[in-house]
């Protein structure tokens, strides 16, 4: 192929060109990355939060593309601002006369901004067109939760800032919330106890092997979390009930593990890791996370768990045909604050107070 | 001349293989599996493959290894519904575990435990018949024990997971889990569960020994490699005859740091380093809830772990707002 002078060439002029060629190749891919990283910066930096007294490495990393971006669902909410008159104009007498009881004596044109607001936020187009509609049915249930997660968990919901929610804060424009969760345990076969709970490749259990049934115990059943001993050495069996042993810490970890993906933060937001345990160690944001454990307990128990036989049979558990349970995730959806810290009150103070504040 | 070198040896010795002693005739019977060489092996040691001298201590081992495993292995199937494709799917996440705590040191039902305690019954059989062996080995080739009792001390930390400290605990539920993953989150759970395992003064000591282990093994290979043109690959007979490699590798690490091991010290370092590394977490997850139930606690009790002084520096702790650059 080659003309027969360079061949000839080539063959009386042997020289070994794979050292230079190695040598040039990487002297040159390193200036190529070099001038990449120069020009256009480092793609994967990051920046962290501080949550510890320093010198003990407790920050919260994250890298800049996502820290510095916004939740794309903060663009789809609907203020009250963004309520036209026209729109208001739209919603139907039989809309106007179905108030929820918990919004009952709401004066009229209030309630029919809201109702489009909420239309909005829901996803739902003809939410509370029929009072016979098992979505209407729900709703009436839910504006009450929403007024009792403002009014009585107010140190969770307005911890940093009046932030508070609303129906948008879960749904984000569906009418089913993403991250909403059910009963699935236990998820193995011919296996019981201990041996059935775990091991499998599940949302509840954040596909990791750790316990699918953490939710379930201490988001539902209200399952005691902690498991140290407070003391250097104490007397007891771990097969006598009550006492906590390595597999109620995996299930704990589970729930961790679940809780730390929902917020997009690490253990040391919340924990000094060098004692889990400890009152005395723990970050300001403990304290908010319990008062959110406490509140998500209230809410499946209160309102989400009984709502059960309202809906229709393909909204219930695949496993229990149970109803739909709410979480941190339900919420928060990966960030520190769910939409970021964006205001859902401030506009709507018929959502902040039990029975909406009308006398 | 031809270089003869471990890992990526240039020349490879390929000929008759060599069958070892037969002193009075009878003895290849117990040899199986006819040697072969193979070239891929050869770059990184011996040519050879084979022949393997099981005895009828390697056979009970290898036997009831092969049931361990299936017993392991059915197990994760029938949990996945006999779903090859799902056992292959979740194949690190699936385990066998040990009982509820409920059962205590009681037989438990075959579906919560019991495959388990049955297992664990066939290792224990295979891992002491293995020792067994390596033991009756190096007796038959007059050499010293070292291998099975440096074996043995791996047995200890392995005794003391699995039969040890579950008797003294009172449940076969301390286990640790037949798993990928699910070991590991039996080590995440138990380090948590009691108080935080790295304040444990025989976890620190078994960490000590096994990095030291590391250290010890680089720096060995690498000083006998950096002598070998002196003879220093020659390790035995450097030992009763000490050459030009050995004075050389002793004044390098004497002006490197002042001291130098010997040419055999060397060797007793790293088999003491090593042994002493299952030894000393042996004892340390021992006494760990039979002796210690929160460590941190017992290291503050012992003037171990340092308490902060109180400033917590809450001024420098970063706020939501700034983090995600939307501060006002």
């Amino acid at each position: 192929m080659l003309p027969k002078w360079f061949n000839d060439w080539n063959k009386s002029n042997p020289t070994n060109i794979f050292g230079p060629a190695i040598l040039v190749g990487a002297a040159g891919g390193a200036v190529f990355l070099a001038a990449l990283l120069i020009t256009w910066g480092q793609p994967y930096a990051t920046e962290s939060m501080q949550t510890g007294p320093r010198g003990t490495g407790m920050s919260v990393p994250e890298f800049n593309v996502d820290r510095l971006a916004a939740d794309p669902t903060i663009a789809g909410y609907v203020a009250a601002d963004d309520i036209t008159d026209d729109m208001i104009a739209e919603v139907s007498d039989a809309a106007l006369a179905n108030v929820p009881p918990a919004l009952e004596g709401m004066p009229e044109d209030e309630y029919a901004r809201l109702l489009v607001a909420m239309r909005s936020w829901t996803g739902i187009p003809d939410l509370m067109e029929d009072p016979e509609n098992y979505q209407t049915q729900v709703a009436y249930s839910m504006v009450e939760m929403v007024q009792n997660i403002n009014e009585g968990w107010i140190g969770h919901v307005q911890y940093n800032a009046e932030v508070g929610v609303n129906c948008y804060t879960c749904h984000r424009g569906q009418a089913v919330p993403s991250d909403i969760w059910f009963r699935i345990a236990p998820v193995n076969e011919v296996a019981e106890g201990w041996a059935a709970v775990q091991n499998r490749v599940t949302v509840q259990s954040q596909f990791t092997s750790l316990p699918s049934d953490a939710l379930e115990a201490y988001l539902l059943n209200y399952e005691q979390i902690a498991v140290h001993n407070l003391d250097s050495r104490v007397a007891e069996n771990p097969s006598d009930p009550g006492v906590r042993t390595w597999q109620d810490t995996e299930r704990t970890y589970s729930l961790m593990n679940y809780v730390s993906n929902s917020l997009g933060v690490n253990c040391v937001f919340c924990h000094n890791s060098r004692a889990f345990y400890d009152g005395a160690q723990v970050t300001p944001q403990w304290a908010t996370e319990s008062l959110g454990i406490s509140m998500v307990l209230e809410l499946n128990n209160d309102y989400l768990v009984p709502l059960r036989d309202t809906y229709p049979e393909n909204r219930l558990g695949p496993v229990y045909a149970d109803a739909p349970k709410a979480a941190c995730k339900t919420c928060h959806k990966g960030y520190q604050q769910p939409l970021q810290g964006l205001n859902m009150v401030a506009d709507w103070p018929s959502l902040t107070l039990v029975g909406g504040g009308f006398d | 001349m031809a270089e003869y070198q471990n890992i990526f040896t240039q020349v490879q010795v390929q000929g008759t293989p060599e069958w070892g002693m037969d002193d009075n005739g009878t003895m290849m019977a117990e040899r199986g599996f006819a040697p072969r060489f193979n070239t891929l092996l050869g770059w990184f040691g011996n040519a050879q493959l084979g022949p393997i001298y099981l005895g009828w201590t390697g056979l009970i081992s290898a036997a009831t290894m092969i049931l361990y495993l299936n017993i392991v292995g059915l197990n994760m199937l029938a949990q996945v519904g006999w779903s090859i494709p799902e056992f292959l799917r979740q194949g690190f996440w699936l385990a066998l575990e040990p009982p509820s705590p409920e059962y205590g040191l009681s037989i438990p039902p075959l579906h919560d435990g019991g495959w388990y305690i049955i297992a664990s019954f066939f290792l224990l059989v295979s891992v002491m018949t293995w020792w067994l062996r390596a033991y009756l080995l190096a007796q038959q080739h007059k050499m010293g024990k070292h291998v099975a009792w440096a074996f043995a001390s791996a047995i200890w930390l392995f005794l003391v997971l699995g039969l040890f400290r579950p008797v003294l605990m009172g449940s076969w539920s301390e286990a640790v889990p037949y798993g990928i993953f699910p070991h590991l989150d039996w080590t995440t759970a138990f380090s948590i569960r009691y108080g935080n395992l790295y304040y444990n003064p025989f976890h620190c000591l078994s960490i000590v020994f096994l990095y030291g282990s590391v250290l010890l093994f680089a720096m060995h290979g690498a000083t006998i490699l950096a002598v070998t043109r002196f003879g220093g690959d020659r390790e035995l007979e450097q030992i009763y005859d000490r050459g030009t490699a050995t004075e050389r590798a002793a004044l390098f690490w004497r002006w490197t740091m002042g001291f130098n091991a010997t040419m055999e010290g060397i060797h007793r370092w790293a088999w003491w380093f090593a042994v002493l590394t299952p030894i000393t977490g042996g004892i340390g997850i021992l006494l760990t809830g039979t002796v210690v139930d929160n460590w941190f606690i017992w290291a503050q009790e012992h003037n171990f772990a340092p308490m902060y002084d109180g400033s917590y520096g809450y001024e420098a702790y970063g706020t939501y707002d700034a983090f995600i650059g939307q501060e006002n």
